[in-house]
């Protein structure tokens, strides 16, 4: 960030004051390389940290009213509330049902065995097919005359179709669909990373398999398992088009990105819109903080895995 | 999925001591665990088969299986939708995304493995925070200022927003690549009197080719897929593929489902070639995400 480096040609008369001061930014490690730093770093002020502050700035510059007006007429109607609660209503549950199911089956998966290739590359398939893609999958397999609800008439475990679509459900299970493979992909690169002989180390002194699991695996685990549940709960917050297909946008499912892509796109209220992505995004880096502050009292040692 | 199913009975050859002890007492977990996984696995070929064997059925309402099969609804998206450009358009918005993450974040990158200076810390945190963003929320405010520029609405504007989180991909995934070389093939270079340019274009680029073709992919799979960014700049004439097939699903009702059942295999089909070129380069786990959240000090 700091690139201070001076530009290459200063007409000055003495030579030696500005040699001195070139050699000791040198030492502390700023020279003429740190100018390779310079596109990204301009690219990231100009594309990522200005929008954001403009759009900081923006929402405390409402059509009317004071600075905050546009805060308070978010907080204040309840129909636009509510949507931080869908939204973690949605989020929260899918990402810890992502993170808690991969351990045990990454768990058991980590070890070397015919076919593993084949299952970690099915796995990768959701994950690139992208939301929209598996929202218009759930809703010819998930809807009223799909092959689930068949298969589930056939074996006579309902007497008449599961709605499973349009609604609460739908959403979730393609947070699920997309977010299970992102989590368990995580989870077994870091499970991979922890030494296997400390494990069999236990074995020796007779600790059983839950011991060690649970006593040499999981606390080495942990920080890598924070970090997994922050991806994928980032993802799973952001849900927008599955919300949208599979969900019921206009009721329960109306997340906080359609509240604010409405704002922006339907009502033309920059403005408000701004405000109502920087509320989103301040809860989010909200639960994040915790998560990772949560994680830095955990051990992460080398022979932890890479988390 | 014959493979797999095989698994937990039988022993496997080649595996360490310590699996029979494990087995036994863990047996019923295991198929518990195979169990969901295979599941998962049955709903995730559902939920790919049903769209696919849509697209080719006829007429498709309370069965089993549609009632005949074409292949017309092919040709009636490619048309309706004027695919073709759509595609063209998905194309170039990717490789200029690709050609552009790699020059603007290689050498950021390389800085970043390479050389200790004050301030590097926070460099880390702002090159990791669009990552750690959900799309939406710096895509909105980030719309409103191409809009003011008047770059939204064309390729221009597609690509510079998803150049935003691709760049910090390339950083984050060719940094350790970098790390991993030696650092004293580059002194011995030095050494020799080659300037920094060509320590870059004859050491360092044939030995970073690997990585950075590894980050290109990924990149590419992510800027296909991505919606968010695509969806609040594009403009009518510079959708991709992704956007396109949103348009197109939530207008249903307009259309045949099966035509837009149609488009989307055709979407899932590039998706799936970009997929087999990248898992020869690249382990699946890297596709998920490279990212290093300790930078050494």
């Amino acid at each position: 960030m700091s690139v201070t480096t001076p530009p290459a040609a200063t007409t000055r008369p003495s030579q030696s004051p500005r040699v001195h001061w070139r050699h000791r930014l040198a030492e502390r490690g700023v020279d003429g390389q740190l100018w390779l730093l310079a596109p990204a770093v301009l690219f990231v002020v100009l594309l990522f940290l200005y929008p954001f502050f403009y759009g900081l700035g923006l929402s405390f510059q409402p059509t009317e009213g004071g600075p905050f007006s546009d805060y308070a007429r978010f907080f204040g109607d309840a129909y636009q509330r509510g949507t931080i609660w869908t939204t973690l209503g949605l989020a929260l549950p899918a990402a810890l049902l992502n993170v808690l199911a991969s351990v045990p089956i990454a768990y058991r998966m980590r070890g070397r065995f015919r076919g593993k290739r084949l299952v970690t590359i099915l796995l990768v398939v959701p994950i690139t097919l992208g939301t929209v893609l598996t929202a218009q999958g759930l809703l010819n397999f998930l809807g009223p005359t799909g092959w689930f609800n068949r298969v589930l008439l056939a074996l006579h475990l309902t007497d008449e179709p599961v709605r499973l679509v349009h609604n609460y459900w739908g959403v979730f299970f393609s947070l699920i669909i997309t977010g299970f493979p992102f989590a368990f992909l995580l989870v077994l690169s870091y499970l991979s990373g922890i030494d296997p002989t400390l494990e069999r180390a236990a074995a020796t002194l007779g600790a059983g398999w839950w011991q060690r699991f649970r006593a040499v695996t999981l606390p080495l685990l942990m920080p890598g398992l924070a970090t997994t549940f922050c991806l994928t709960f980032v993802l799973a917050f952001s849900v927008f088009p599955s919300a949208v297909l599979v969900g019921n946008p206009a009721g329960e499912t109306r997340v906080i990105s359609i509240a604010a892509y409405q704002a922006a796109y339907e009502q033309y209220d920059y403005p408000y819109a701004s405000a109502i992505a920087m509320v989103m995004g301040f809860i989010e880096l909200v639960i994040i903080s915790v998560v990772l502050l949560a994680r830095t009292r955990l051990y992460t040692g080398s022979s932890g895995g890479k988390g | 999925m014959a493979t797999v199913t095989g698994i937990p009975g039988t022993g496997v050859p080649g595996v360490g001591p310590a699996r029979p002890r494990r087995r036994l007492v863990a047996r019923p977990a295991a198929w518990l665990i195979w169990g969901a996984v295979i599941f998962f696995f049955l709903n995730l070929l559902g939920i790919v088969g049903s769209v696919l064997v849509s697209s080719f059925g006829r007429q498709w309402f309370d069965t089993w299986l549609p009632e005949g099969f074409t292949a017309t609804w092919y040709s009636d998206a490619w048309n309706q939708f004027t695919l073709g450009q759509v595609i063209l358009v998905t194309l170039e918005v990717s490789l200029l995304v690709v050609g552009l993450s790699l020059l603007i974040g290689v050498p950021a990158a390389y800085v970043l493995a390479r050389r200790s200076f004050p301030g590097k810390r926070a460099a880390y945190v702002v090159f990791l925070l669009p990552i750690l963003m959900p799309p939406i929320t710096y895509g909105i405010p980030l719309a409103t200022v191409l809009y003011k520029f008047g770059l939204a609405g064309h390729l221009s504007g597609v690509v510079l927003a998803n150049l935003v989180p691709s760049v910090p991909f390339v950083i984050l995934t060719m940094t350790p690549f970098i790390e991993q070389i030696d650092p004293r093939i580059e002194s011995a270079a030095r050494m020799c009197g080659a300037g920094l340019r060509s320590v870059f274009l004859r050491v360092l680029a044939p030995l970073l080719l690997p990585g950075m073709l590894a980050s290109a992919i990924l990149v590419l799979v992510r800027t296909v897929g991505m919606f968010e960014l695509t969806f609040l700049t594009a403009g009518p004439d510079s959708q991709t593929l992704v956007v396109a097939l949103y348009y197109s699903m939530s207008a249903a009702g307009i259309r045949a489902q099966q035509s837009v059942d149609a488009m989307a295999v055709i979407y899932t089909s590039m998706m799936l070639v970009l997929l087999v070129i990248a898992l020869r380069y690249v382990n699946p786990t890297q596709l998920v995400a490279r990212v290093k959240e300790e930078p050494e000090p």
